[in-house]
């Protein structure tokens, strides 16, 4: 044993010299793995937002359109004092809410029944019948739901076949209501779906055994234990709802405008991209607020 | 996924805005104005245009083209405001030309996005119809910043079946009689509609140009289009909207386009549209040349082209619009007998009177005092009204 022979692996090529000192330092291998995706977080995630706020304190030369760069509140203030920014950011927070209590009513039994209940072959039928509608194109399903909602739509005819009178509701808060919760029904029924599968069938069968029945099993044992996946689905049916812009323009009325279609109007339309900036504020601070009750809800074990 | 990190992404998040909150500040400057030209030189090769949907149609593009060997790109807008923020984007030789209209053509001169043209290099300019060829909406302090193009009006279309007696007042879309089933623009500018009704209609609030108001007229205009939103089925952003709102029977009666009345009459719908008795707003489009032009020599063939009579005609006919050029009636008689009559071709000054062309509002005002509201008023209180 000597020092030359101590020290001929460390002196071979410079990869494997590398690699050694990899080997070594765990939290450099570690490190240099997630430089990639982290940069792109850091880089392009964080500072968009910190772009976003930073220039939701500008404001806009009414004159000429050019941004000013000067700090200045202007914008919140015109948000907290002018009634239509109160108003509409109240109906896209209400309808957001609406939207994900139906699609959690409607998937949970949904969900239930098939894993709980479907033979096998049902299931996987089931199981591709909620994902067909992501195949096609979010505009396609949204316009479909404009003819079927119009005067002289489906829904009418329908509704005059079976005697009962013609309902008035395309171009309103109901329609967008109705659109919104078919359209992001798939993502609450999926992590529910992943939540029931993930229940022990023995945590059935012990609460049978100690003489719970159906409901009570269902409201001690199996809802306690898929809460998270319901909080789950509802991160995404609230945030997709609440960062939405296209179903309103579609399928909206008078007065149906989202927090996304005042942003919009005012980059693509007003070129006041301060203001915009100002209010996009709003839904980050609101979904930042509900990912923490979320959270609680122990919502993120469940993804 | 832990929790934890959930806390400190949010952390992260804020901790981020601070920071940068305390950094950034520069400004920017403005375009400057060129010298006029005084002959069109050698062209460039290439013309890049942002224009209305069907304004550089393959019909007068392509011989274009081959007569002056400039290749034309076009990128279609939708929106006036949508022509605007263009524009301005990318610091403005981006593009060369653009066919605005007269709410966005103030906005473009102010923000200097465009720069003034030569007129003696457009012959046919002096057979323009006498109000198009020096219109306030593109020429200011005697500076020509661009050529006129086409105009029309914007009118009151109805379903003849559904809509009887047929109306003569703009009155029939602010009355309850037709409530959820009107239609009317999702455009800032339809305040000016509401101020012209309110011109005849409330002569007490002294409004005698629509887009003209002090604060309580436009807040007059905005009360009367708070009533008219309960009254409104759907605010139209694109001509398609409305159309399909009349051929699936949910609405009956709107403000629209002479496009919508000639695609609706194509599909043999029951419509017919009128310009009521209170007069109409209207737009007149006018090519403007960006301040950054790459390719003014194009650009400049480009207007001789699209003011000649024959092409004049030719996008007349297509689009249900009125020339500029007083020879087009009778180039529009040989592509289509009587079109010259029906799109106005030949009517009379006071045709050209009836109408209150789109222009940006703006905070002087004629009376010389600086108390009018400005555009970006008119849109927070359009927001207000339609919100």
């Amino acid at each position: 044993m000597n020092a030359t022979g101590l020290a001929a692996p460390a002196s071979g090529s410079t990869r494997d010299r590398v690699s050694a000192a990899l080997f070594r330092r765990p939290w450099l291998r570690g490190g240099l793995l997630l430089s990639g995706p982290l940069a792109w977080f850091v880089l392009i995630y964080l500072a968009a937002l910190v772009v976003l706020f930073i220039s939701s304190l500008w404001s806009v030369d009414s004159f000429t359109g050019d941004v000013v760069h000067s700090w200045t509140l202007k914008n919140f203030e015109t948000l907290v004092e002018v009634d239509t920014y109160r108003t509409i950011a109240l109906r896209t927070i209400g309808i957001a809410a609406a939207v994900t209590l139906t699609d959690a009513v409607l998937a949970l039994p949904f969900a239930f029944f098939a894993v709980r209940i479907a033979p096998r072959r049902l299931q996987g039928a089931l199981f591709v019948a909620v994902l067909i509608p992501l195949w096609s194109s979010y505009l396609v399903r949204v316009y479909i739901w404009r003819l079927i909602l119009a005067k002289d739509g489906v829904l009418n005819w329908a509704l005059e076949q079976l005697g009962l009178g013609a309902l008035n509701i395309g171009y309103s808060n109901w329609a967008m209501w109705i659109v919104f919760s078919y359209i992001w029904l798939p993502f609450m029924i999926l992590p529910i779906w992943a939540a029931i599968e993930r229940v022990p069938d023995s945590m059935i069968e012990a609460s049978a055994d100690l003489g719970a029945r159906g409901w009570r099993t269902f409201r001690s044992v199996l809802f306690p234990l898929i809460l998270p996946g319901i909080a789950a689905g509802s991160i995404f049916t609230f945030s997709l709802t609440l960062g939405d812009y296209i179903t309103p323009t579609l399928v909206g009325g008078a007065g149906s405008d989202f927090i996304g279609n005042v942003v919009y109007q005012n980059v693509g339309v007003a070129s006041n991209v301060p203001f915009a900036a100002a209010f996009a504020t709003v839904p980050l601070v609101v979904m930042g607020v509900y990912l923490l009750i979320a959270r609680r809800l122990g919502a993120f074990e469940a993804l | 996924m832990r929790l934890a990190k959930i806390d400190w992404l949010l952390g992260a998040v804020l901790l981020a805005m601070m920071v940068g909150a305390s950094a950034c500040g520069s400004s920017s400057d403005n375009g400057s104005a060129s010298n006029l030209p005084t002959k069109i030189g050698k062209t460039e090769g290439q013309l890049n245009l942002v224009a209305w949907e069907g304004y550089a149609e393959p019909k007068w593009v392509k011989p274009y083209e081959a007569k002056t060997g400039c290749k034309v790109h076009a990128k279609y807008a939708g929106s006036s405001d949508e022509m605007v923020t263009l524009m301005r984007q990318g610091g403005g030789g981006q593009y060369d030309m653009v066919s605005a209209s007269g709410d966005a053509s103030l906005r473009l001169i102010r923000g200097g996005e465009v720069q003034p043209m030569n007129v003696d290099l457009v012959p046919e300019w002096k057979n323009f119809f006498p109000q198009l060829q020096s219109p306030p909406h593109n020429t200011v302090d005697g500076k020509h910043y661009g050529i006129s193009l086409q105009w029309g009006p914007n009118t009151l279309l109805y379903n003849t079946k559904s809509v009887t007696p047929a109306p003569t007042s703009w009155s029939a879309i602010y009355g309850s009689q037709y409530k959820g089933e009107l239609s009317v623009p999702a455009n800032p500018i339809q305040i000016a509609d509401a101020a012209l009704y309110l011109s005849k209609t409330q002569p007490s609030l002294g409004i005698s140009d629509p887009y003209e108001l002090t604060e309580a007229q436009l807040n007059a205009a905005g009360e009367l289009l708070k009533k008219q939103k309960s009254l409104i089925k759907k605010y139209w952003a694109l001509a398609s909207d409305e159309i399909e709102l009349f051929k699936n029977g949910d609405v009956v009666m709107g403000a629209a386009w002479p496009y919508q009345y000639s695609q609706l009459k194509a599909a043999k719908e029951p419509v017919e549209q009128i310009i009521p008795k209170e007069g109409a707003t209207g737009w007149a489009d006018t090519w403007m040349l960006s301040a950054n032009a790459k390719h003014p020599n194009c650009a400049y063939e480009w207007v001789n082209w699209v003011s000649s009579p024959k092409v004049q005609a030719e996008q007349a006919t297509t689009y249900g619009e009125t020339p500029v050029n007083t020879k087009a009636c009778g180039e529009m008689e040989k592509i289509e007998k009587g079109s010259c009559e029906v799109y106005h071709a030949n009517a009379p000054a006071s045709y050209f009177d009836s109408i209150k062309f789109w222009r940006t509002p703006v905070a002087e005002c004629g009376n010389g005092q600086d108390d009018c509201m400005d555009y970006s008023k008119w849109q927070q209180k359009w927001t207000e009204v339609t919100g």
